[in-house]
């Protein structure tokens, strides 16, 4: 890979600039929005986005006079900065709205709100919500407006998986015949639906691995095997994706205790044994240090690549902003 | 129960005749040509066979000119809003889209606000609706207080005032103890008892029936067989009381089989569906587009096309529409947030028109589901073309071809699932009594 220094900064302009391909699609809702052409480029945007982040001088004006809303209906502290750093990094003016501490979604519906924000005439906009199909349901009624899936429920996640996808190629070289377990409370989790597709798509191995109760009844439609042995599970596995376990799981008798989680499901040293060696370890983050992960892995750099992905998620927001801006340049 | 009878307004007995149709008649199969004479809002004689016998010069004569005559629908199971919920819908407005449809009585449920749960509040809404001068509107008792499954309510006092059958609507009453007092109760009246079969676990807080579908899109699910889990009791308490049972809204294969079972053994068990689980599937949310979030969830193609099989056997008593007027502020959410429910009435004969199309399923035999079968069920003289019956009547151009536009709708609320979908029919006059109370 290439350094900063050894590029100038005319010639990592340059390079921005020749990797920057206009978005397929007007809205950014879920993986299956694009193609494996697609995630290559803006996979190799965000690296040379990386590259800019590594530099002294990082900010650029791609985003120059665009309007940026950041509407966070859920808690979020590594998606919500990731996306204003991004944002911030590219120029654009943003504004962050919590509608839950605010008076906005008062007995609101959520396409009020979207009115709401549409006369104020935003270029892009970024949502996370709680409800599955919020940002669709958004982005139907905003004209002019790009909408990114920050989360919705537990659908999807998508610039989570380009992430991940972007941090797994930075440290194999490829993404193709990796074999992957994701591994958790599957069924829950918009991370686990957005991994699965792009790994899929990338020609990755998918693996499903958790307690019966967390796990889709079939694999069939997640392209993946479906494992409720974690040792068979990750057995011979690269990389090992830790999910985190709600606190509210152990409610509803999905499983009886975080202890008897830990048990079976918690990764730790012993049983990352059982993945292939040089395994490396995931987590989208906030880990539950001791229930899913043991931290003594968590923190190993030769193991954990938690840390890569936090960094990444600023290059690789730059890029899909990047990107649906030049869309709209193109269209206009 | 006759208190639609000869109460409307009219300034003279009324005499026509319709001529030339094509008469469709359930009860008797018949569907050929014929012609229908009406006397002081009652059909006095039915013509079988072309010409126009009843020619009189005393009389007025419509040409129905070969289209469809046929007993105006009746809809065993739909919701206004009033009283309670006025902004989604009111008695009338409710009653204009039925006629607009095609639809001349229609009973509501019990779940308004205050619920219908005591003879005074069924008396105050069918004099309410007869106001309107529209379309037959009947009351469902609630089988329990405030709708709550604990304590039964004035089930023979309701029945009294004139409530056609008796349910919670869609709460199931989980306690089995009280439902079997109901049944056991209710069939001492010689009253109808409609339940839902609702496991009330395993369909807690979900919006989807457990499928691949809602995995994808993440949404809470229940799996289709809690419905049959919920009947299966349901059955055996009327196996225990005897009860006249309707299993209400069914809408999965199982349930089905679990209703043959039963009626093998002897058992009277009647069962309605939903117009929308015989037109959508599972499939149709996929947008997560909300006025497909209903009670009970959209089910595979797999459960629709039994429920198909089952009408083409007479296996299913009614179709409902369940009309369930919803306004924006219940339906502009996301999915998982937005009430259940669809409006159908106004659709419900042209819904039926295309599963005929489509599946080609015998008219007659089709038709008998929201006609003489909820009329014997529920004890109505209407839905029939036979002479002292009331002349409850609709001319309809069946094979028409149209696309529902949101304008088009005449509900208060607009949460149609057939919205820019396309049906087939016109409703070209509905009568109530004699009376034209709609024309296109």
């Amino acid at each position: 890979m290439q350094s900063a220094w050894a590029l100038g900064m005319n010639d990592l302009d340059t390079l921005i600039n020749t990797r920057l391909v206009a978005f397929p699609k007007r809205h950014f809702h879920s993986a299956i929005d694009l193609d494996p052409p697609d995630v290559l480029n803006l996979l190799d945007l965000a690296d040379a986005f990386v590259l800019l982040n590594a530099s002294s001088h990082k900010k650029l004006d791609l985003l120059k006079g665009k309007t940026l809303i950041h509407l966070f209906f859920e808690n979020s502290t590594r998606t919500q900065a990731s996306f204003e750093l991004a944002a911030l990094r590219l120029g654009a003016d943003t504004v962050t709205m919590n509608p839950r501490t605010s008076s906005l979604a008062k007995g609101e519906t959520l396409i009020d709100t979207a009115m709401t924000l549409k006369s104020m005439r935003p270029d892009l906009l970024v949502i996370r919500h709680p409800a599955s199909g919020a940002a669709q349901l958004l982005s139907q009624k905003m004209q002019n407006c790009a909408v990114i899936n920050a989360g919705d429920g537990s659908h999807q996640h998508p610039t989570q998986g380009l992430l991940d996808l972007m941090t797994i190629r930075r440290t194999f070289g490829h993404i193709d015949s990796l074999k992957v377990a994701i591994c958790g409370d599957i069924i829950h989790s918009r991370v686990a639906r957005s991994n699965a597709q792009f790994l899929n798509m990338m020609g990755a191995e998918v693996r499903l691995v958790g307690p019966i109760t967390l796990l889709p009844s079939s694999g069939d439609d997640w392209g993946g095997e479906i494992y409720t042995d974690m040792r068979e599970g990750i057995s011979g596995c690269d990389i090992v994706m830790m999910l985190r376990l709600q606190k509210e799981r152990m409610e509803g008798s999905l499983i009886p205790s975080a202890r008897e989680f830990t048990r079976y499901y918690g990764l730790d040293r012993e049983k990352l044994k059982w993945a292939a060696p040089r395994a490396r370890v995931m987590h989208p983050g906030p880990m539950n240090r001791g229930v899913e992960i043991e931290s003594d892995i968590a923190d190993d750099p030769k193991i954990s690549l938690i840390q890569d992905q936090v960094e990444m998620g600023v290059a690789l927001r730059m890029a899909v902003l990047a990107s649906l801006s030049s869309r709209m340049e193109e269209r206009s | 129960m006759n208190a639609h009878d000869s109460d409307r307004q009219s300034s003279k007995p009324t005499s026509l005749a319709l001529v030339n149709a094509r008469l469709i008649d359930p009860e008797s199969r018949y569907d050929g040509p014929g012609s229908i004479l009406i006397e002081d809002g009652k059909i006095a004689r039915v013509l079988r066979g072309t010409g126009h016998p009843m020619g009189s010069s005393a009389i007025k004569v419509i040409d129905c000119e070969g289209h469809v005559l046929m007993p105006g629908l009746i809809d065993g199971r739909a919701r206004t809003g009033e009283p309670g919920f006025e902004p989604r819908e009111t008695l009338k407005s409710a009653a204009q889209a039925a006629a607009a449809g095609g639809v001349t009585s229609f009973v509501v449920l019990p779940d308004t606000r205050p619920a219908l749960d005591d003879p005074a509040m069924v008396d105050f809404l069918i004099r309410r609706a007869r106001h309107n001068q529209l379309v037959k509107i009947y009351a469902a008792g609630a089988a329990t207080k405030g709708l709550e499954g604990s304590r039964m309510s004035e089930i023979g006092l309701m029945k009294e005032a004139g409530a056609v059958y008796f349910s919670d609507a869609d709460n199931a009453i989980t306690d089995s103890k009280v439902l079997a007092r109901i049944l056991a109760y209710a069939h001492s009246f010689g009253a109808l008892v409609a339940h839902r079969p609702k496991e009330n676990h395993l369909t807690k807080g979900a919006v989807a029936t457990s499928g691949d579908m809602a995995t994808r899109m993440g949404l809470s699910s229940e799996p289709a067989i809690a419905e049959r889990i919920a009947l299966e009791r349901d059955l055996g308490l009327v196996e225990l009381t005897k009860a006249r049972f309707m299993a209400d809204l069914i809408s999965t294969e199982d349930s089905l089989h679990a209703i043959r079972r039963a009626r093998l053994k002897g058992l009277q068990i009647h069962a309605s569906v939903s117009i929308h689980h015989l037109c959508f599937n599972e499939l149709d949310i996929g947008d997560y587009r909300t006025f497909f979030r209903l009670d009970p969830p959209l089910r595979s193609e797999k459960d629709r096309q039994a429920l198909i099989e089952g009408l083409r056997h007479e296996e299913i008593d009614l179709i409902v529409s369940n009309h369930t007027p919803l306004p924006a502020e219940d339906k502009r959410l996301p999915f998982s947030e937005s009430t259940p429910g669809a409006i159908g009435l106004q659709t419900l004969l042209s819904a039926l028109l295309g599963l005929h199309m489509d599946y080609d399923l015998e008219l007659a035999p089709l038709l008998a589901c929201v006609t003489c079968n909820p009329a014997a069920l529920l004890g109505l003289p209407q839905g029939r073309l036979a002479q002292g019956s009331p002349a409850d009547l609709i001319m309809v151009d069946i094979d028409i071809p149209y696309t529902l536009r949101e304008a088009d709708i005449v509900s208060k609320s607009k949460n149609s699932p057939f919205e820019n979908r396309a049906l087939y029919g016109r409703v070209l006059k509905t009568m109530v009594d004699g009376h034209i109370i709609f024309e296109s």
